[in-house]
């Protein structure tokens, strides 16, 4: 980690590649929940299927020795999980409050029962891309080209749901189902499938994030070390009123706010760290105060059929 | 091909045969889990679910500890079942009950005899030589913990009616904050002066004004039991005979409806958050006082979360809550047990209780639908 | 005669309990406007949901120029060359028309190009409407279109339209029936569901009226009278509503000046409302739907607050005063949607007895509910309003339309209001019990309440209504006795000319005078 011992020696270069770095797990799972909830389903089951991620993730990697592997089965983990969830909430019609809950609760003490024996184990590394010649300049270099691979896919995963949402005609058909699923349905749109498919999108992206946190942001396993990020992406949605791109800002903003408060903590500030460990937790409440109080614009934003519970009736 | 038909009215048998039948569920699935992780499914099973009440061995042991385990998840989630009648969230019990119980550390700590009073506490001939008998602390302490549990519940209360902010993040989100705070807490401000450095609060236990000890010897009966009691009462006569309750249930079922009934929503919801963080911050003051005796790091043991269980498996019914309370202590002392016999480790218990809600919520189905086998019909 | 377009015989389909359509037969020509009649619950849905493949008849065949037809989705019915304007539209309110267009189009063209292909389709039916506007800004009758050219834009053979004339004004209905004309004149043919015996007079040259799901007669509208249809469709003979003549009664509700920001993006603010009713008069408020009916119900009930002179009952200001403080004072109310605002819909009849009734009828004492009471006032609005249902256990989601809405207005009624407010009273509900609910707000203006009618049913408005007025975009016209008033009066203050026509009038009248002043001056 940083080692700065005062305030004026923490780096600002090494604090925004930091960044990104704290980021990249909440923005994963958070496009994730947008396009879910695009679909009209809120999933408040992003944490449990993180932390399965997490956990199937770091079992992979450490089993085959191949991060992108384990990085892979975080996703099938964090789908696996999703489907669970799609089927009570689509087929079996629970409540999608409660069955999120539901997630949520199982998944914690499913990862620990899984992780046992792999606390203080060393996942394999994950190698850093290389860009050659960009790395090397200045300040620009060891922000942006220094990184995982992780960090740029989860760019492109935000561009392409961004381009999918906007201009495919697939993006288009969920965002109906998500807006109104009774004109969606009488049109002969196949509401249950698209959001089946939104959900397992969602888990997957939650478990790829999960899987960042073991293998690359930490690296290590313990229970419960997703520690709110799944709520905390929940949040992120609401911040981002639905969009792809906001979504990216907020999670970048609020990696800048772990990150500081690391540092602090590294740099030997005054407060206990208890009490700077609160700050992320603050922080997205009073982005959630701030984001919900604009009322008429959270209307227009939000999907119209979000959380609704639909059976198609005759 | 399978469809699922609405039922006109939900199916009274279905509505209490669900949980009995995710119950089942469950123990075979956890069997299934059990046999998984190399133990003996059957003894597993048997250790949870009937050794804790009729083993000679452990029985004596474990039912008291029914009655302890039992009653905070009831207090918690009786206040939780109103709340989600209404459609309001509060999943933070876990921060308001820990929130509870440093309050009510705090008020016995603060009036904690100065000096070295530690070892006198332990000899009979102990007499309170110069202070007269403090019998209000107790229930001072009650009412602090009360009372912290529920300003931790106005935050998200108060936010949601202002600002319109998601009361379910909110909460949760405080669930961590209260978790940093306990730390601080028990490294810190509550540290007991005498616990050379080590974490964690003084031993409420050797202080009896302020402890919660054991009403009926060997029973588990504490006042939190009797705080349990009440509320399930309590609770039964606010939803099915007072005003209060049928505008609770209306307003989950219908809001526009409660609204035109001349509900005021910001009301229900300070009414429902604020009387399940009350409940769920007496929990905490019970706890802390009695069974857990001290504040510590890991003090919480995730009574918040079970208790969301409990809640649903009693069909957030009063009557139900406290069956499905009963049923819930048991898995978490047979989950002890297995653990100690067996080596089954304890997150098995965790997933077990997980799976169990999971049953619930699919079986849930079928008191509010009929599966009919029909030709199969474009329903696109 | 030549083949016909599509050709229905022997028809069935079954629900769990009910014969939507019993052996159903008829054919639809080329070129034809062909109605289908009925009134709600005669199994009309049933049988078109057939034709465009959203429901599988259970006996039957259907045949589309001579060729065997069972579309298994709708997407087969298009092709085939069905395409279906909904009753209640399938559109998405935060997206706009272009977007809502390609969503139903089973090969849509790129957005930009479509967006053109709208704007020409369009002008050459003479139906304007921009491809880039957000839905949910758009007026009901410019939804219509965007279903319309929706349909039009896939060059159908048969174009099915739901009751199209529900929302629109009397205007609107004029450039509908044009269109519609048109498409005639093309070679297509249209299958037009309706109630509204006028309509289908002016419209259709063959009608096929279906009641309880059979087939009682086909015919051609033009050659029968209203009365005749009205019987076919019925089934008995109807009987107005009847109610002696009234005397002018002291007002006891006043409205003055309210405005009301609207709750939510898409709904309606009030502008300047002000009216007053007597006791013994009905007030009737016509309006095409969202034009700020559910908002002044919501001000007139206390759901939304308003500014405290804004309301006043027998001469105390209300404004501010929340739903149970202006029930306790006589003000009562039923919204228009049954299910989940008038009753709770998994709530049984007698908690939904106790909902509005606990102060007036004495349910509660204490903040304790008396069930036994609130049972029995169940009960007696259940008897004296002839509910069909096995007891006040069921839940109201188990009653149908008619049942529930009696339910809903007995329940008010039988409270004794001063003054009742009603929306939609009989929006769905069969003609038998629509016709009993209108004689119920009779009677009750006839024992000497206030009584105020929302409601987008013109006929029903004229019908029971002794002043009329028309909200129109969150404005209320000046109102008019009913005695006298045109149709084509009543369609102008429908599209907030209204009071243009007044102002016309004040002119005409100001000339006249003086005019006659010339006239004094010269003698």
């Amino acid at each position: 980690m940083i080692a700065s011992m005062d305030l004026s020696s923490i780096n600002p270069v090494v604090l925004a590649a930091a960044l990104m770095v704290a980021a990249t797990p909440i923005l994963l799972a958070a496009i994730g929940e947008l396009v879910v909830e695009k679909a009209g389903v809120l999933n408040l089951g992003v944490e449990g299927m993180m932390i399965t991620g997490a956990v199937t993730g770091f079992a992979f990697a450490v089993a085959t020795g191949n991060p992108y592997l384990g990085m892979l089965a975080a996703v099938a983990g964090g789908a696996g999980l999703a489907l669970i969830f799609a089927l009570l909430t689509q087929y079996l019609m629970a409540n999608q409050v409660a069955t999120g809950l539901a997630l949520t609760l199982f998944g914690l003490g499913f990862s620990a029962l899984l992780g046992q024996g792999y606390s203080g184990v060393s996942p394999p590394r994950t190698p850093r891309m290389d860009f050659g010649p960009l790395a090397d300049i200045p300040v620009l270099g060891p922000i942006l080209f220094r990184h995982d691979p992780l960090v740029y896919v989860s760019l492109i995963i935000v561009a392409a749901v961004w381009w999918f949402l906007r201009y495919s005609r697939a993006g288009r058909i969920l965002r109906a189902v998500g807006e109104n699923h009774d004109a969606a349905h009488a049109l002969g749109y196949r509401v249950r499938l698209v959001r089946v498919a939104a959900i397992a999108f969602g888990g997957a992206c939650a478990g790829l994030g999960g899987a960042y946190l073991s293998l690359i942001r930490v690296p290590q396993w313990t229970e419960g070390m997703t520690a709110g990020a799944g709520w905390i992406a929940l949040a992120l949605v609401v911040f981002a009123a639905w969009r792809p791109w906001r979504a990216l800002l907020g999670a970048y903003l609020f990696g800048g706010i772990v990150t500081l408060q690391l540092t602090l903590q590294a740099a030997g500030w005054r407060i206990p760290v208890e009490y700077l460990a609160m700050a992320p937790y603050l922080v997205t409440i009073v982005v959630l105060v701030i984001m919900s109080s604009g009322r008429a614009r959270r209307t227009l934003s939000a999907p119209g059929s979000l959380g609704r519970p639909f059976h198609a009736a005759g | 091909m399978l469809r699922l038909e609405r039922r006109p009215q939900p199916s009274r048998t279905w509505v209490w045969a669900a949980p009995v039948l995710a119950v089942v569920l469950t123990m075979l699935a956890g069997g299934v889990l059990f046999a998984a992780l190399g133990k003996d499914p059957v003894a597993a099973i048997r250790l949870i679910f009937w050794d804790p009440l009729f083993s000679q061995q452990f029985a004596a042991f474990s039912r008291p500890q029914l009655l302890v385990k039992a009653a905070p998840l009831i207090l918690i989630a009786i206040g939780l079942a109103i709340g989600f009648r209404a459609n309001i969230w509060n999943i933070g019990a876990e921060g308001q009950y820990i929130i509870g119980a440093l309050c009510a550390a705090a008020v016995a700590l603060a009036f904690f005899p100065a000096g070295p009073v530690d070892a006198r506490f332990l000899g009979l001939e102990f007499t309170m030589d110069s202070a007269p008998s403090r019998w209000w602390l107790f229930p001072l302490m009650i009412a602090a913990g009360a009372a912290g549990g529920f300003v931790w519940a106005m935050i998200p209360a108060i936010l949601k009616t202002r600002f319109n902010t998601n009361e379910i993040l909110v909460s949760l989100l405080l669930v961590y904050v209260a978790e940093k705070l306990l730390a601080a807490a028990a490294l810190g401000w509550l540290r007991n002066p005498e616990g050379a450095g080590f974490p964690g609060s003084r031993n409420l236990s050797r202080f009896p004004e302020a402890a919660n000890l054991e009403l009926i010897p060997n029973t588990g009966m504490h006042w939190g039991v009797v705080a349990a009691i009440i509320a399930v009462i309590f609770g039964y006569i606010l939803l099915h005979r007072h005003m209060l309750g049928f505008q609770v249930q209306l307003a989950g079922q219908a809001p526009r409806a409660a609204r035109f009934a001349g509900v005021a929503p910001a009301r229900l919801v300070i009414f429902c958050l604020g009387l399940s963080g009350l409940m769920a911050g007496m929990a905490g003051m019970f706890e802390v006082t009695g069974p857990a005796r001290m504040i510590t790091i890991d003090f919480n043991a995730g009574y918040g979360f079970v208790a969301i269980i409990v809640a649903f498996l009693g069909r957030l019914h009063p009557v139900g809550i406290v069956l499905a309370g009963f049923l819930m202590a048991l898995t978490y002392i047979g989950g002890e047990l297995a653990q100690f016999t067996l080596g089954l480790p304890s997150a098995a218990i965790q997933v077990f209780q997980g799976m169990l809600l999971f049953f619930l919520l699919a079986l849930d189905m079928l008191s509010n639908y009929r599966i009919r086998l029909t030709a199969r019909e474009v329903t696109p | 005669m030549s083949m016909p377009l599509l050709a229905i015989e022997g028809l069935t389909k079954t629900y769990p309990g009910v014969i939507a359509n019993q052996d159903v037969s008829f054919a639809i020509g080329e070129g034809e406007i062909h109605a289908l009649l009925g009134e709600n619950g005669a199994g009309k849905s049933t049988l078109v949901k057939a034709i465009y493949g959203l429901i599988r008849p259970d006996a039957g065949r259907m045949l589309w120029r001579g060729a065997p037809y069972a579309p298994a989705a709708p997407h087969e019915a298009r092709a085939t060359g069905v395409a279906m304007v909904f009753q209640h539209f399938s559109l998405f309110d935060a997206m706009d028309v272009a977007e809502n267009v390609a969503l139903g189009m089973d090969s849509p063209p790129p957005i930009r190009q479509l967006a053109a292909n709208i704007a020409q389709v369009s002008t050459d039916y003479g139906l304007p409407l921009d491809p880039h506007r957000l839905v949910g800004d758009l007026s009901a009758g410019e939804r219509q279109r965007v279903e319309i050219i929706r349909c039009l834009l896939q060059n159908p053979q048969l174009l099915i339209m739901d009751e199209p004339t529900s929302v629109l004004t009397p205007q609107e209905v004029e450039i509908l029936f044009q269109t519609l004309r048109k498409l005639r004149g093309e070679g297509r043919s249209i299958l037009y569901i309706s109630h509204k015996l006028d309509e289908i007079r002016a419209l259709c040259e063959t009608a096929t009226i279906l009641r309880r799901g059979k087939l009682v007669a086909s015919c051609d509208p033009r050659q029968s009278s209203a009365r005749d249809l009205a019987e076919m469709m019925v089934g008995t003979a109807l009987q107005p509503p009847e109610r002696a003549g009234r005397a002018e009664g002291a007002v006891l509700l006043q409205v003055e000046g309210l405005n009301l920001r609207a709750p939510s993006a898409f709904g309606t603010s009030l502008k300047d409302v002000s009216f007053a009713v007597q006791a013994g008069e009905i007030l009737g408020i016509g309006g095409v739907a969202g034009n700020g009916q559910d908002e002044l119900l919501a001000a007139l009930s206390g759901e939304m607050r308003a500014r405290n002179g804004a309301i006043t009952l027998e001469g105390r200001p209300l404004g501010r005063a929340g739903p149970n403080t202006r029930r306790a004072l006589g003000l009562l109310c039923a919204p228009e949607e049954r299910l989940g605002h008038a009753a709770a819909p998994d709530m049984s009849l007698t908690e939904n007895a106790l909902m509005t009734g606990a102060q007036r009828e004495g349910l509660v004492r204490g903040g304790f509910i008396d069930w036994t009471r609130a049972r029995g006032f169940a009960e007696q609005v259940i008897r004296r309003f002839d509910v069909r249902t096995p007891g006040p256990d069921v839940t109201a989601r188990a009653l149908s339309g008619g049942n529930l809405q009696k339910f809903v207005i007995g329940r008010e009624i039988m409270q004794r209001p001063r003054v009742l407010v009603v929306n939609q009273p009989t929006w769905g509900v069969d003609a038998a019990a629509a016709a009993a609910i209108r004689q119920a707000l009779m009677d009750l203006a006839q024992n000497g309440a206030a009584v105020v009618v929302i409601s987008q049913d013109l006929d029903e408005l004229l019908a029971v209504a002794d002043r009329f007025c028309a909200l129109n975009a969150g404005r209320l016209s000046a109102p008019r006795a009913v005695a006298g008033l045109s149709m084509e009066q009543v369609g102008l203050m429908l599209g907030g000319a209204g009071d243009m026509e007044v102002a016309a009038d004040n002119a005409a009248e100001t000339l006249a005078q003086a005019r006659s002043g010339v006239v004094h001056a010269e003698a």
